[in-house]
């Protein structure tokens, strides 16, 4: 099987404007399902992956060949049971897991489009992936969940289509970047366009790839999501096979023996491209702004039942941002309970075995699916 | 507690918004949804307990009654309800003045200090009471700021709020309190519990 047969794929024909002001149409959106749909098409949630994720959820990715990103949370019996509900994860257009993305091909140029391919948002991601609603016929979602920029499509989401989820859980998110979270990106995205071989975005044509500088940028986000007891607890000042300071500039460190795999690892499996468009859209993302200045407005018109949840150690998009969705939420009434976890996991914690968490995100859908 | 429960369900109104300030692991909230057609939520200190809120299918938030009350804006609720906890505050004053704030009405129950037990223990031990309502010692009780039914009702005076009921729990049993029995039921309610409305 080659790689596009282990892809769905759902072509848009619906034209989408952009934010930006293009409109795309005939655009690929590539998706994975678990689980099965009920009768009355009443037990699906559609989860949003984070900025380097994909539609594969869980399971055993067949591109990458390992395990799904949320493996942890979604599954048979697990937090997001696919025994009970119908689990649905796009791609996000962006990306590069086949939804389109700056990696195709342009129809126009027959060019691969590279940085030619439009800026895109948050909010141009969930208009995309609404589609997939209609796809199955769907007219109103159990749940949207999702992390990181995962949280921020949830948000958009149920701003956009405030009868489309009967639940909403944005996880470890914020409802817009602060400078710090910007500055963490452009570190990212310099690192990129400072690889001579990234080419001004057409390194494929070039046959050449900027890993280096793609490496880079993972390495720093890498840190990012991490907190600094986890990192001193994991490795502290131990030395990388070696009893000794070698008095050079090799990896003498574990901790930067370990960033040097992480990047080396993450730059067989994306788009460098894709790296500057999905960090931009999560910078653009400001549902306040979108609002005029009062987020509460951005769900006025919603009756979902919301459910956030951040984590103690997580200072990439800490409790109080967290928090400030919960207090837009209370502000017109709406149904919302937040809880934050305890964990030392840093950002990270929505992705890993982190059982307070994995329990509570249960707890939270099998009781509001029962009502 | 139950038949605290049972008070505070009689004084709410069928088809109202209502906020659990401190709602513990929702109990109240069950017994309320199970007894009275009420939209109910509740704001809770501890993670924990939190967690058991969200495992009953309880909409709660985490959060710190003295800080987070803020969020709601005024009159949000019809009633807000402040279950033996005022006196674990650091500024009952400024809680009971939110409570007013964001509820058109506030139900505020407090363990009555003034109990003829309490009193007793403090006299004939000279050592600080510790009662079936109060059951921690002086140093590790979470009570800040204890307090009387006599207490609560000047208290009301002083800063200015009405109290639209108040009634008296001695044994199980349920009694109004008022200015000519006032002396009593602080000597023999174990539980004060007051409908107060700015």
């Amino acid at each position: 099987m080659n790689i596009k047969q282990k892809i769905k794929t759902l072509v848009i024909d619906k034209p989408l404007k952009l934010d930006c002001g293009q409109t795309i149409s005939e655009f690929p959106l590539a998706y994975e399902t678990y689980g099965s749909l009920n009768e009355n098409k009443d037990n699906a949630i559609l989860v949003f992956h984070a900025l380097t994720g994909d539609q594969f959820v869980t399971g055993l990715n067949p591109i990458t060949n390992k395990g799904g990103w949320w493996s942890f949370a979604v599954g048979p019996n697990k937090s997001i049971d696919t025994n009970k509900y119908f689990v649905i994860c796009a791609n996000v257009i962006g990306g590069c897991m086949g939804s389109f993305g700056p990696n195709h091909e342009n129809p126009e140029t027959k060019k691969i489009y590279g940085t030619d391919f439009p800026v895109i948002t948050i909010n141009d991601m969930v208009n995309a992936q609404v589609n997939l609603l209609d796809h199955f016929g769907i007219k109103k979602l159990f749940s949207v969940i999702g992390g990181s920029m995962g949280g921020m499509q949830v948000l958009q989401f149920v701003s956009n289509f405030p009868n489309k989820t009967k639940t909403a859980v944005p996880i470890a998110c914020t409802s817009n970047h602060s400078a710090q979270n910007i500055a963490f990106n452009e570190l990212g995205r310099q690192a990129i366009t400072a690889d001579h071989n990234w080419m001004d975005g057409k390194y494929t044509s070039k046959n050449t790839v900027p890993d280096k500088g793609l490496a880079v940028a993972r390495m720093a986000a890498h840190i990012t999501y991490l907190s600094k007891k986890s990192l001193q607890e994991k490795f502290g000042r131990k030395l990388q096979e070696r009893d000794d300071l070698k008095f050079g500039f090799d990896a003498d460190f574990q901790i930067e023996s370990y960033l040097r795999y992480q990047g080396s690892v993450f730059v067989d499996r994306f788009d460098a491209n894709s790296y500057l468009y999905i960090t931009r859209a999560m910078d653009y993302f400001d549902l306040v702004k979108q609002f005029n200045g009062n987020l509460s407005n951005a769900f006025n018109n919603t009756k979902a039942k919301f459910f956030v949840i951040s984590f103690t150690s997580d200072w990439l998009y800490p409790t109080q941002e967290n928090k400030d969705i919960v207090i837009a939420l209370n502000a017109i009434g709406a149904d919302v309970g937040f809880v934050e976890i305890e964990s030392d996991k840093g950002h990270d914690s929505f992705l890993l075995d982190v059982p307070d968490f994995l329990k509570v995100l249960k707890n939270f859908l099998d009781q509001s699916y029962t009502e | 507690m139950k038949t605290e429960y049972k008070i505070i369900t009689d004084i709410i109104e069928e088809n109202t918004r209502v906020l659990d300030v401190g709602c513990d692991d929702g109990t109240l909230i069950e017994f309320l949804k199970k007894n009275k057609n009420v939209d109910i939520r509740g704001i809770e200190i501890s993670k924990e307990k939190v967690q058991i809120c969200v495992a009953k299918g309880l909409t709660v938030i985490e959060g710190n009654a003295e800080l987070d009350l803020k969020q709601f804006p005024n009159n949000s609720f019809d009633y807000v309800i402040l279950g033996q906890t005022l006196q674990a505050f650091i500024n009952p004053e400024i809680v009971i003045k939110e409570l007013l704030r964001v509820g058109k009405k506030a139900i505020v129950t407090i363990p009555n200090f003034g109990h003829w037990k309490v009193r007793l223990n403090l006299l004939t031990k000279g050592t600080m009471p510790v009662t079936k309502t109060l059951p921690n010692n002086w140093y590790n009780t979470p009570n800040l700021h204890m307090c009387t039914i006599k207490d609560f009702v000047k208290f009301s005076k002083i800063i200015d709020f009405k109290i639209f009921k108040s009634l008296a729990l001695i044994n199980r049993n349920v009694s109004n309190i008022n200015n000519s029995n006032l002396f009593f039921k602080n000597l023999f309610a174990e539980l004060g519990i007051f409908l107060i409305e700015k």
